[in-house]
């Protein structure tokens, strides 16, 4: 009991030695191997949320044993981390059942490749320790190199050495900064740098350090280029897994170490996160409208949702900060669900370009059925996930900068507009394009793996209390904490 | 006579008299193949020895106090043996291929290797001198070892021409030392720093200068860098191998000591120059490597930013500092050793192949060669969990622990410059369509490839890299001052 998250950290990874040391051609077998290891892996990590005490806002889990000198192996969940586990463990069988036929050469390695990915993914929720985290965080980049180089379209190497060397070089000054941080507080356990209070001065340079990685990550305006180029290549599987949880390790940084370890500089600089946040979402919205590429509009529409998770936080108030967590797990879902659709009707079409479709609704009901949902998620209707994570992000702007708001909520608008004006093209309209009339529906493992998907999305939109649940103790936690820090700072500042 | 005097060289030793030995066993000999194979293994078999004696070989001081034994020398004299009995192990093969297995290589090598003792135990400027100078005739040689070849032999002559230039520097800059403090012993030198001024004598300073730009031509750091890519290219790849790591400790070594031991008092005037060498060197290292299509010179220029990076911990000049040097040096021969063994595994035929292009498709062609080959590539460019990470993060936290903040962002900007040709490599082995297969990996490379291997992934681990970090941290603990 009391190593269950390492056990589920690294289960996915003796996953992928089983298949390494299966014989050559064995590519069935790896299949399998690596669907019954994501299996089992989501079965234990409910296991963890079960067992999880929603009242307390202290680290649950804690494992903690001697590693490197003065590093700790420390591994621990609270509100904050807990869902990004389950997220993870959750999208991980959907993935490999969703690169089940579309990939097909070496699908031993690509099997390892994600496998070895998980463990790196669940790595980064459940490090508490920094350089451990960093270890998780920035080892994540080898595989996903991989995917997207390996099995990736046309122009994948460019978008791999993008993808690769952008991360890189917003993560490096991090790792300088958590040096820093080491000598000042003289230990890299997380709890402990969280009660650490950091001289203001320090604590501008850190937080500036650390947001060159998250901000890289999440991706945040103007360092998101590296997205749509990295969606566009990678495979079906590796687009699910970027957009769904890679982009989230932006935020969960954010929620991590930048809003509770340096207040003072995150509440100086809020007012940048919120205009970065604000361009973001009305920019990449707009860039968004006049895209060809459907998966490059969702990229683009990913970059616009992550603004919103940005703003929520950095309101550092209980409805910002629940609502970015809100809309990263929503976002999760539905932008994973987003691109398993685009990989639908790519396995059949071979192409992404919006205008080689059109009408499909007659050929494909179910298909057409389930993408509304996505969209209408995407855009943020009342009744799915979407909405709350948008909806208490914009109350928290509202009463944190009202202009904020205004310029957010214009965001919503456009979202509607690219969302349905997508929808509209691809599955309404004449069938008229002959290639397309011998189009089938979605196949029993294409509706296994959208279902579950298409119920959590109108789950969470009509009860989201089995998240704010959770989350509810940590954020109270972090906020109160925030406002501990940031208020005596504040009377120093006044006359 | 009291030979008890002696335990500190008994590695020396060893090694002398196995040299010694195994030239008379050469000279004797009638067949010349059998000679060398058989002098070879004998000669791996005196630096392990040897490596055993070391390991446990007494502190002291010897010789009025020119040679030195602690911890500091222990680790990088093991280090040092081990690195040159694995590159002697992937010496066979391509040798016997191209005819030179003579018994001539493997005594140089285990002189060399002598003289790599001496200078990480030299604690007197002669001392310094005469196992720089021992190392690098034997160098010379070997680096012109495939005699009817024109580049082997041109980078011999490039290195001894290059490499004179550079000891007659030293010289004069130790002359300058000698004439400042009245003193060729490290202990002396200390001694003598403390008198009021002396750390702004001109002559002291020039005399400085010197012997550092002396030391940077030996670990081939920027600007005195111009010889490592002719010779790294022109050299058989085995003695590129040896090149690439036995030496660069040894300087390192000799910089150690003799900027923390002889100098501490001049701490102020070393560090803006170790401060300049690393940066020039780390920025020039990915910069220049970026062009590259030959995988040997690609490798000169990675070797020229990585010793960027070990200075780095130098430059930090706290006990931190030595122990990231060590940790470093200890992880980049490691690596090198693996890379050059993949190197030596890219072959057609008879020949070797060098182009980075050729490695095209590997993965296709063969998977375990092209994944230990990637594994290497990113632990080059310090990606964790390999051991390459951990080598940055141990040279780079005690830089930021001595506040030396803009070399620590410029070093970690270059670490991402250089990512990406480390990068290149594994693009054209995963992503490219594949070339034709390389011959079948030989065991000797394979033993070699994997041990690397096995080190760069596992280092993670308590029991290697916290070992590791644990004896380099007591070792950086024993150098001190240099006391008369």
């Amino acid at each position: 009991m009391s190593n269950l998250l390492s056990v589920v950290t690294f289960l996915p990874l003796v996953g992928a030695l089983l298949i390494a040391f299966l014989n050559k051609d064995a590519n069935g077998n790896a299949r399998w191997i690596a669907l019954w290891t994501t299996i089992i892996t989501f079965l234990i990590s409910t296991l963890i949320w079960w067992n999880f005490d929603k009242s307390t806002a202290g680290f649950q889990f804690v494992e903690e044993y001697a590693w490197l000198g003065p590093l700790k192996y420390k591994m621990g969940v609270d509100g904050i981390s807990m869902l990004f586990v389950i997220l993870t463990t959750f999208l991980m069988p959907i993935t490999i059942l969703a690169s089940w036929e579309s990939v097909e050469h070496r699908i031993k390695e690509y099997m390892i490749a994600f496998l070895v990915l998980e463990t790196l993914m669940l790595g980064v929720f459940c490090a508490l320790d920094i350089v451990l985290f960093y270890l998780f965080f920035e080892a994540g980049l080898i595989p996903m190199f991989l995917i997207i180089g390996v099995w990736g379209g046309k122009r994948r190497v460019y978008a791999s050495f993008k993808f690769f060397l952008y991360t890189l070089l917003g993560s490096v000054l991090m790792l300088l900064a958590m040096m820093a941080m080491y000598w000042h507080a003289g230990t890299t356990d997380i709890p402990t740098l969280l009660a650490t209070k950091f001289p203001a001065d320090m604590q501008w340079w850190l937080w500036l350090a650390f947001f060159a990685s998250f901000a890289v990550k999440m991706p945040m305006w103007p360092v998101h280029t590296w997205l749509p180029d990295a969606h566009v290549e990678a495979p079906t599987g590796g687009s699910v897994i970027l957009a769904a949880i890679l982009l989230k390790m932006g935020g969960y940084g954010f929620l991590r170490f930048s809003l509770p370890m340096f207040p003072i500089a995150s509440e100086q600089l809020a007012p940048l996160v919120f205009t970065l946040s604000i361009v973001a979402i009305i920019y990449t919205s707009l860039v968004a409208l006049v895209q060809e590429d459907i998966k490059k509009l969702i990229a683009y529409s990913s970059i616009a949702h992550m603004g919103y998770v940005t703003m929520g936080i950095f309101t550092a108030s209980q409805q910002g900060v629940d609502g970015a967590i809100f809309q990263m797990l929503s976002h999760g879902i539905v932008s994973a669900a987003l691109f398993l659709c685009v990989g639908v009707v790519y396995d059949r079409m071979h192409t992404r370009e919006i205008s080689a479709y059109g009408g499909i609704v007659e050929r494909m009901p179910k298909y057409a059925f389930a993408f509304m949902i996505f969209t209408m998620a995407n855009v943020g209707l009342p009744g799915t996930s979407g909405f709350i994570g948008e909806f208490l992000t914009l109350l928290a702007a509202f009463k944190a900068n009202t202009w904020v708001a205004i310029f957010a909520t214009l965001g919503v608008i456009l979202s509607a507009a690219y969302a349905l004006y997508l929808y509209r093209r691809v599955v309404f309209g004449e069938l008229v394009k002959p290639s397309l009339k011998a189009l089938l529906d979605l196949s029993p493992r294409e509706v296994a793996i959208l279902a579950p998907l298409v119920i959590l999305t109108i789950f969470y939109g009509v009860y989201p209390a089995p998240v704010l649940d959770v989350t509810a103790a940590s954020v109270k936690n972090l906020v109160q904490n925030y406002e501990a820090a940031v208020k005596p700072a504040a009377a120093l500042l006044a006359p | 006579m009291d030979f008890s005097l002696f335990a500190p060289v008994v590695p020396e030793l060893i090694l002398a008299l196995g040299a010694l030995a195994l030239l008379m066993v050469g000279a004797f000999s009638r067949d010349g193949v059998v000679a060398g194979r058989v002098t070879a293994w004998l000669a791996i078999a005196v630096l392990l020895t040897a490596a055993v004696y070391a390991a446990s070989s007494a502190s002291g001081l010897v010789f009025e106090g020119a040679f030195v034994s602690d911890g500091l020398t222990r680790f990088l004299k093991v280090l040092v043996l081990i690195a040159a009995a694995l590159t002697l192990l992937l010496t066979f093969d391509d040798f016997g291929r191209a005819r030179v297995m003579l018994f001539e290589y493997p005594v140089l090598v285990l002189l060399a290797t002598l003289g790599m003792m001496m200078m990480i135990s030299a604690n007197d400027l002669i001392a310094l001198y005469l196992g720089l100078e021992l190392q690098s005739l034997a160098l010379y040689v070997i680096a012109a070892f495939k005699r009817d070849d024109v580049k082997s032999s041109e980078a011999g002559l490039k290195y001894f021409v290059l490499g004179a230039l550079s000891s007659g520097m030293l010289l004069y800059g130790a002359s300058m030392l000698y004439g400042v403090t009245g003193s060729t012993g490290y202990g002396a030198i200390a001694t003598a720093m403390k008198t009021a001024g002396m750390t702004a004598n001109i002559g002291l300073i020039v005399g400085l200068v010197f012997v550092l730009v002396g030391l940077a031509f030996k670990i081939s750091a920027v600007p005195f860098h111009m010889w490592t890519p002719d010779v790294y290219e022109g050299a058989p790849t085995p003695v590129t191998a040896f090149f690439a790591g036995a030496p660069k400790v040894a300087a390192m070594a000799l910089l150690l000591r003799f900027t923390q031991g002889a100098l501490p008092d001049a701490s102020v005037q070393w560090q803006q120059i170790i401060i300049f060498l690393s940066i020039a060197s780390m920025v020039l290292g990915a910069f220049a490597a970026i062009g590259q299509t030959n995988i040997k010179r690609l490798m000169a220029f990675s070797s020229i930013g990585h010793v960027g990076f070990a200075l780095v911990g130098l430059a930090a000049n706290n006990a931190e500092g030595t122990a990231g040097v060590l940790i470093y040096l200890s992880i980049y021969v490691a690596m090198t050793l693996g890379t050059f063994a993949c190197i030596l595994s890219m072959r057609r035929g008879d020949k070797n192949i060098e182009d980075i292009s050729e490695l095209a498709g590997l993965a296709k062609t063969d998977l375990r060669l092209a994944a230990i080959l990637a594994l290497l590539m990113f632990s080059l460019a310090g990606i964790p969990p390999l051991a390459g990470f951990w080598a940055k993060w141990y040279a780079f936290l005690p830089a930021i622990k001595a506040g030396l903040y803009p070399l620590a962002i410029i070093g970690v900007v270059a670490s991402v410059i250089g990512a990406f040709y480390y990068l290149r490599i594994i693009k054209v082995m995963f992503f490219d369509e594949a070339a034709a297969p390389f011959e079948p990996v030989e065991a000797k490379a394979l033993v070699v490839m994997a041990l690397s291997a096995v080190f760069v992934l596992l280092f993670v681990l308590p029991f290697i890299g916290g070992a590791l970090t644990d004896a380099a941290t007591a070792a950086a603990a024993s150098l001190a001052p240099a006391v008369r």
